[in-house]
Order: C-alpha cells, then structure tokens, then sequence
C-alpha cells in the first residue's frame, strides 16, 4: 500500500492560536477515514489545508505525491471537496452547476460524464430544476456529484451530514459508499459516530490540534468507537498530555 | 501557450456562469438599475437649473450614479460567491486564479454596461441633454473598466470581513478617484463640445489607469485569495 495523502509536523497558527501542533497523518490509497473530534479541535482547518485552501504555517504535506502549498495546482486536480455548505449556485440548474465545475476542471467527455454522475448520487429526474428549489439532502447530494466530477482520487468531506435529516443521510452514505468501493480515497470529519463507525475503515481522533489515536476497524474494541473516543477524549485531557504538545511547539 | 486554452476556458467558464446566474435571478441589474433611477431622479428634481447649467453638471451627475450602482452591483457579485461557499469552489478548481478574477472582472464590466445603455436614454431625455456621442461611449467604457478592475479586487478583499457592506465603499472610493476624475473630466469635455485636443489628456489618463490597475490586481488576486 502507498500513502496518498502524508503530513508531517504540521503547525498552523492564527496569530498567536494555535491550531494544529505538530500533527502527523498519513492516509493509504482506498482507505476511508473518519477524523473525529469535539468542536475547535482543528478538523475543518486540518481539511483546508489539505484541500490547498489555507497554508500550513510549518511543516510539511502532500497529497498523490504533490506537495502543499507550492504545487497546490496538481494537488487540487485530484481533490474532490464535500463540505457542509455546498458550493453550488442556486440560480443556475444542478446541470448547469455540473457544467460549470466540468469546464473548471477540463472533465473529458463531459456530456457522458455528467449523465453517469446525475445516476450515481440519484438527481437525474431533477437534473433540468434549479439549484435553490432543491432541499438540503439533494444539494448535499449534488455537492457529492459536483465533488465527484473529474474522478479525483481523493475526496476530503467536512462533516457532510450537518443539517440533514435521517433518509438524507442514508442516500448520503449510499453515495459515499459508491464512490469508496470505487477504490477512491475518502477523509470525512463528523460528530456522528454511528456514522462514522458504519462507513469508515479507519478513525483517527483529533483533540487539541493533534491526532490523539488512530484506529482501525479490524482493530476496534468490543465495546465500539464511541468507548475509544471517549477514552482518547479523555488522554487528550491529562495534564502531560498537553504539556507534552505545548513543549513540542 | 499550452496555458492559455485553460486559462481562457476557465474565464469563459466564470463569465458564462455570472451572467447565466443573472439572467435567471435579475437581482444585480435590478438592483443596480433601481438605484441608478433614483439618484437621476433626486438629481433631476434636486438641480432645477437651467439646461445650459443641467448640461455642465451631467457629466457629474452621470458618474455618481454609474459609482453608487456599481459598488452595489460588486458588493452583490461576490456576496453571492461568498454566501454559499461558492468562492471556495472557485478556488478549489485547478485553474490559474488570474482567470477567475478576469472572469469575474468581464462579467461585472457587462453589468455595469448594461445600466448605462438604460440610464443613458432615460437620462438623455429627463435632463434635455443629448448623450449619444461617440466619444461618450468611448469614456464610459474606459471609465467603467478601471472601476470593475479595481473594485472586483478590493470586493473580493471586502467580502471577507463581516462589515463588508461599509469596507467596499471606504477601501474602493479612494483608490478610484484619478479614474473618476478623468472620467468627469473626459465626459464634460464631449458634452461642451471641446476640441479633442483638451480631452485627450483625460482619455489617456483612463488608458493608463485600465492598464496599471488591471495588470496590477491580475498579479495579485491569487494573493488575496489565499488564507
């Protein structure tokens, strides 16, 4: 297995905060991770700066063997970005939008390439209809074709659930499914661990700017993630563990 | 010039999708439009001069309303970019950036040129004044570049800050004032008849003003986009 995705000792600041501190991850070609992590801990900023929309302040990332920032070019064309906005424009049809983000990317054989898109994430009936006359859960779903577009090899979610009700995130997750069977990288944050528990191969837990555990599915206890979570939230919390992460700054 | 089939599919791409989202939803232009007929109107009713006087002021009066209505048109531009993390979705895209801001750039140009070919008949006949001058069309067209160019760049600045309704204006305003105030210049020239010699100085400044300022905000709205 080869790592797609590789960062090492990142360190992002915003002024004087500190958001990430010295955090290692690495991701192997068709895993599927779920970043988990209370509210702050630094996933959203983790994901921008893997998708290339924010510089590390130290530290090094790559992602399909392109580093960031300085070939963020090559690094984008294989990304695909689900976040819980979703970057589509209501005035314009879910064709339109599909269009719109095809010619950004240069997609080969748009036409053909839209059409099997409209069927994989179910909007080929809604294809013609404007974007803002959609619900919540068929623009997410939208967002998931819009994200799986130009094939990328990767697909970064921030915590694509948010707002959606129960048979949204169940076609959400059919969708999500298709595009990991598919062989494709995918790294979801999420507050939902049953979710999470029930899609990903991998969890890795990140609590004050740096990955506290990481487990895999084959490795899980017998009492579930919930229990792992709570006990790495819990580490995160001891007095030398954050001692430990301000002496490495 | 491998580079530049993407980079022009890309603007046209942006352009197609600015104007595709305006005709759908009319709310730039007739926000725009709605404003620029009011402040022609404050003014007509405001200046009950006589239409020698009417005719020195034009020049004035057409250039605050082309301002106050394009700073909405860009505030509302990127707004709608902004409000739906769609700016994240441009940028996300692996195209070079100068074309996104040249896209949005064009797209706000058309805008702005649209109001003026619908304030300028109504304009024309409200205030007597005959406004279908050649030499006219040229100014509103440099006059109206330099504005979008510089205030495509600083809206795209704005947007991000919560009071980006105030900070457009304040940022915008100052840095326009050499191209408003040839643009004046320029427009009050043709519209008095004078001789091309004394106007040229002000068409040249425009010139200069286009080119700088378009070149300069194409270098470094990559800079300005990034976090």
């Amino acid at each position: 297995m080869t790592a797609i995705i590789e960062v090492s000792r990142l360190i992002k600041r915003f002024g004087p905060k500190v958001v990430l501190r010295q955090l290692d991850f690495q991701v192997e070609q068709g895993e599927f991770v779920a970043l988990l992590g209370p509210n702050g801990a630094g996933k959203t900023t983790f994901l921008r700066i893997l998708s290339s929309l924010s510089r590390p302040t130290m530290g090094s990332v790559s992602v399909a063997g392109f580093t960031l920032p300085h070939q963020a070019a090559n690094v984008r064309r294989r990304l695909g970005v689900v976040s819980h906005m979703p970057l589509l424009y209501g005035d314009l049809s879910a064709e339109e939008n599909l269009l719109f983000y095809g010619r950004m990317y240069a997609v080969d054989q748009l036409a053909t390439r839209m059409d099997e898109v409209f069927e994989q994430v179910g909007l080929t009936l809604r294809r013609r209809d404007l974007v803002r006359t959609f619900s919540r859960g068929m623009q997410q779903r939208l967002a998931i074709g819009r994200a799986i577009l130009h094939d990328p090899e990767v697909l970064l979610l921030d915590e694509p659930h948010t707002g959606l009700d129960q048979d949204a995130c169940d076609m959400l997750d059919r969708a999500l499914r298709q595009v990991a069977v598919r062989g494709r990288t995918l790294v979801m944050t999420s507050h939902d661990l049953a979710r999470a528990e029930d899609l990903a191969s991998r969890f890795d837990v990140l609590t004050r700017g740096t990955i506290q555990g990481s487990i895999s599915r084959q490795d899980m206890p017998r009492d579930g993630l919930l229990a792992y979570y709570r006990q790495m939230l819990e580490q995160s919390q001891k007095p030398g563990s954050a001692r430990q992460a301000e002496a490495a700054l | 010039m491998n580079g530049f089939t993407p980079f022009m599919r890309a603007l046209g791409a942006v352009v197609w999708k600015d104007l595709q989202a305006e005709r759908r939803s009319r709310e730039l232009i007739s926000a725009m439009l709605v404003f620029a007929m009011l402040v022609i109107l404050i003014f007509n009713f405001a200046l009950e001069l006589e239409s020698n006087i009417r005719a020195n002021v034009t020049a004035g009066v057409l250039w605050v309303t082309f301002t106050f209505a394009g700073q909405l048109g860009l505030n509302r531009s990127m707004a709608v970019e902004k409000d739906r993390g769609c700016l994240d979705g441009l940028l996300l895209a692996p195209v070079d950036r100068a074309a996104i801001y040249l896209g949005k750039t064009l797209a706000n140009w058309v805008f702005m040129l649209l109001v003026a070919a619908i304030v300028l008949p109504i304009y024309s006949v409200l205030y007597n004044t005959n406004l279908f001058i050649p030499g006219l069309v040229l100014v509103i067209l440099l006059g109206s570049e330099g504005y979008v160019a510089v205030g495509t760049l600083l809206s795209t600045m704005a947007v991000q800050a919560r009071t980006r309704d105030i900070l457009l204006p304040i940022l915008l305003f100052p840095v326009v004032i050499p191209v408003l105030v040839a643009a004046v210049k320029a427009t009050g020239g043709f519209l008095q008849g004078l001789d091309i010699s004394e106007i040229l100085p002000y068409i040249n400044m425009l010139i200069v003003y286009d080119v700088v300022f378009t070149a300069v905000a194409f270098m470094v709205f990559d800079s300005v986009v990034e976090e």
